[in-house]
């Protein structure tokens, strides 16, 4: 392989794996501290029992998310110095205000709320999980909006030094393609923190375990959350598609495989496509649907993959512009579209079980809602997949390709070294985390969870959460 | 003073915030082994930094994404310049990070033993390898036209960057002794006194080596505020002696160390301005403020963001070592 190919294979090894952990920091955080204000307010010890037990969870989980981080922050100038060079006057900005309005929050707030269960008063230590909560999400926005420059550079000029300058902070933080990326992020997270909430919850619930109306109460809790958080997800990435189809015409066609102009174009639901010939070999479709989807009519034309590759010969030159593998745009949509609404049905379906007071009874539907756990990482992972890939061969939208985009002086065995390194680290740490998690999940509340202490003197007093 | 002057000021005091804070809890998580003999005696010594050591971490990264900001090309040369070592900190924050939150949470002595290496390599290898970078930043590294790194991961491990790395390995391990004997009790606290006793001349010493053997690049760019950095390492390395040695008033030694420390940065910051990455392969290839430099309006807006935040942050972290200001024993509720 070539230095750009293993460039590009460690940062999406290093962001997907990164994306496993945030979005369950951002919509854990939130609920936890909901829970904890219920304790805050009601005085209940339920609710204080919850806020702990979700928080040994969200702790293990939220180490993973800062450390694997780190690397991001560092990546580009790693591997990527002439992206960095090229793009730093406007994407640095929203890396450098994230770490100084949210990252010094979430980190220094997070320390508080773990070590001051017992140091704070009841309302100041509450806010400190309210803060992490906050900042974590402040801190996916920033990074969103550095992302979404890639995705729709605006705010910018070319200067004479042919580097991107800024212009306008306004117009690159109220980029409108972050004012729709940052709900569908945010809300995708409430919904993986809601869905693990309920999926561990239907777990005590079919177990029996003590403290059950800890895990019914979660998971109440869980299915109003997750269900509201999965519809709003899903909104705000039908109005992402729509703005795709005029910013970013060559994502979306290769995200629905259509190789050819179409006036109406219909919705492809599975299709076998021919990528060397670029033509559809097998396809079967809904009439007219993604028409409607793209422009809320059953006619207008949706751009294919041939013409637009035609016409950005013409713009931009000579070169090939469709994403690689389409096909892995092509399932991605149809995996994050699929997941979010099989959640949105269980989440419906959940609802009314709760309050005709069956959830309990409906053993299969738990053991479902345990698997279901699974559902919103898939969707976090291809959602970004299609952001991503479907971006290709641009690494900012229609100013700058990967390929100029890596550093030049990186070379393959040190490539080979980074990546093999992360990988393994990265896979050792995966083991711990799941091996962790479940064991925690499953000891439920107010069982073996406590810290075990190892040689403990006689007459040492220690007490832990862990 | 223009922007730049301004950005290249903020980068050092995020370097002289990093170094202080993180400094010591590199200096505890590489004492580990020495001040803790069982579990109970290793969580005492973890949780002094237990609270602290995420917030601390912020500082480095939040000078990664100043530079990043403000400086995007020295961004790019030096951590693509700087590729393999900058992997291995990478690594060994990782384990690090995760090892402290992990390595409570199971009642089973080898997954501890594996997570307190763990911490141990976490924090050794940064403190020798921070030291590594900036002595070769400080010596000038072979930096061409296009403003690339040219040179190999061995040049970089030259006998004057070596002696860098040793110096701030064992400066964050003193400043880390320091912090254990102010913050733990028992055991740890006279274990942690033993070791800056014996450590704090021989750190002296080696400062003042390498200061030596800097002194003629130093002279070379003499300025009054070279001075006063190298005064106010000197005299805090000084202060540290005299109070580890004599008086036994640890806070005082550590506000000398985290003195010796700050004036540490401040001088290569000095001796470096207003360049940010001397070439050794002629003048005309350093990277200065300016050629390494964002727009004006962007160094505008991120002046206003940074000089307003950068105080509310350190009220609130001083805010919370005030929280946490007391010391721990095998009596205390530990977390972690």
């Amino acid at each position: 392989m070539e230095a750009l190919d293993l460039a590009r294979l460690q940062f999406g090894v290093t962001t997907v794996y990164h994306f496993f952990f945030v979005p369950l920091s951002l919509g854990l955080s939130i609920i936890i501290a909901l829970m904890q204000t219920a304790y805050v307010r009601t005085n209940k010890e339920k609710y204080k029992q919850m806020a702990k037990f979700w928080g040994k969870l969200f702790l293990i989980n939220f180490a993973m998310g800062v450390v694997t981080g780190i690397v991001q922050e560092f990546q580009f100038g790693m591997n990527w110095s002439e992206y960095s060079r090229f793009v730093g006057d406007i994407f640095g900005a929203p890396l450098a205000i994230e770490a100084l309005v949210a990252f010094f929050i979430e980190s220094t707030f997070l320390g508080v709320w773990i070590f001051g269960w017992d140091k704070l008063s009841r309302r100041a230590h509450l806010a400190s999980i309210w803060l992490v909560a906050i900042a974590a999400n402040i801190s996916a926005f920033w990074i969103l909006v550095a992302n979404s420059f890639m995705q729709n550079p605006v705010g910018y000029t070319i200067a004479e030094s042919g580097r991107a300058e800024m212009t306008d902070f306004f117009a690159v933080i109220t980029n409108p393609n972050v004012l729709l990326q940052f709900p569908h992020v945010a809300l995708g997270g409430l919904t993986t923190g809601a869905f693990f909430v309920v999926g561990i919850s239907a777990y005590h619930l079919l177990r029996g375990t003590n403290n059950i109306e800890v895990f019914r109460t979660s998971a109440r809790i869980g299915l109003i959350v997750g269900t509201v958080a999965v519809f709003g997800t899903m909104l705000a990435g039908h109005a992402q598609g729509q703005r795709m189809a005029e910013t970013q015409p060559m994502k979306l066609a290769a995200a629905e495989g259509l190789w050819e102009d179409e006036d109406p174009a219909g919705l492809s639901m599975f299709q076998i496509g021919d990528e060397e010939n670029r033509q559809s070999v097998f396809n079967i479709r809904i009439p007219s649907l993604l028409s409607f989807l793209s422009y809320n009519t059953p006619d207008g034309q949706v751009r294919g993959i041939n013409s637009l590759q035609a016409e950005y010969e013409a713009l931009y030159g000579p070169g090939d512009y469709v994403p690689p593998a389409i096909w892995l745009t092509y399932w991605s949509f149809r995996a994050m579209v699929g997941a979010g609404m099989l959640m949105f049905l269980l989440g419906l379906v959940g609802l009314v079980l709760v309050f005709t007071r069956r959830l309990e009874t409906s053993r299969w539907f738990l053991r479902g809602l345990l698997a279901a756990i699974l559902l919103p990482y898939l969707a976090n992972t291809t959602g970004w997949l299609l952001t991503e890939v479907g971006r290709q061969p641009w690494i900012v939208q229609g100013i700058m390709r990967v390929e100029s985009a890596v550093s030049p002086n990186v070379t393959v065995p040190m490539l080979w070294i980074s990546l093999i390194g992360f990988t393994l680290v990265y896979g050792l740490l995966m083991v711990a985390d799941l091996y962790l998690l479940q064991k925690f999940a499953r000891a439920g509340v107010g069982g073996t969870a406590t810290t075990p202490v190892l040689n403990v003197p006689e007459n040492a007093t220690l007490k832990g959460m862990y | 003073m223009d922007l730049q002057t301004l950005w290249f000021i903020l980068i050092s005091v995020l370097f002289v915030g990093f170094f202080i804070l993180e400094g010591f809890d590199y200096g505890v998580g590489i004492l580990l082994p020495f001040v803790a003999k069982n579990d109970t005696e290793r969580r005492v010594a973890i949780n002094t930094i237990g609270p602290h050591w995420d917030g601390n971490e912020v500082w480095l990264l939040t000078a990664g994404g100043a530079i990043f900001a403000a400086f995007p090309n020295w961004y790019a040369t030096l951590f693509s310049g700087f590729y393999l070592a900058l992997f291995l900190i990478l690594i060994a924050l990782i384990v690090r990070g995760v090892a402290f939150e992990f390595r409570s949470k199971l009642d089973d002595r080898r997954w501890r033993v594996w997570w307190d290496r763990g911490i141990v390599f976490g924090s050794a290898v940064p403190a020798l390898l921070w030291g590594v970078a900036v002595a070769n930043i400080a010596r000038g590294v072979a930096i061409d036209g296009s403003m690339t790194f040219i040179g190999s991961f061995f040049d970089l491990l030259n006998p004057y960057a070596l002696a860098g790395g040793l110096t701030t390995l064992l400066l964050f391990t003193l400043h880390g002794a320091l912090f254990l004997s102010l913050k733990s009790g028992g055991v740890v606290q006279t274990r942690a006194t033993a070791i800056a006793k014996r450590l704090v001349i021989p750190v002296a010493l080696l400062v003042v080596v390498v200061v030596l053997v800097s002194a003629p690049q130093l002279l070379s760019r003499l300025t009054v505020f070279t001075v006063l950095a190298l005064v106010i390492a000197v005299a805090g390395l000084g202060v540290a002696l005299y109070h580890t040695l004599k008086s036994g008033r640890f806070g005082l030694a550590f506000a000398g160390t985290s003195a010796a420390l700050a004036g540490a940065v401040l001088l290569l910051f000095a001796y470096l301005f207003p360049r940010v990455m001397p070439s050794s392969l002629g003048e005309a290839f350093d990277l200065t403020i300016y050629n390494a430099s964002s727009s004006q309006y962007t160094l505008s807006v991120m002046s206003v963001i940074a000089l307003t935040v950068v105080p509310i942050v350190l009220a609130y972290q001083a805010w919370t070592y005030w929280v946490f200001r007391k010391r721990l024993t095998d009596k205390s509720h530990l977390e972690y």
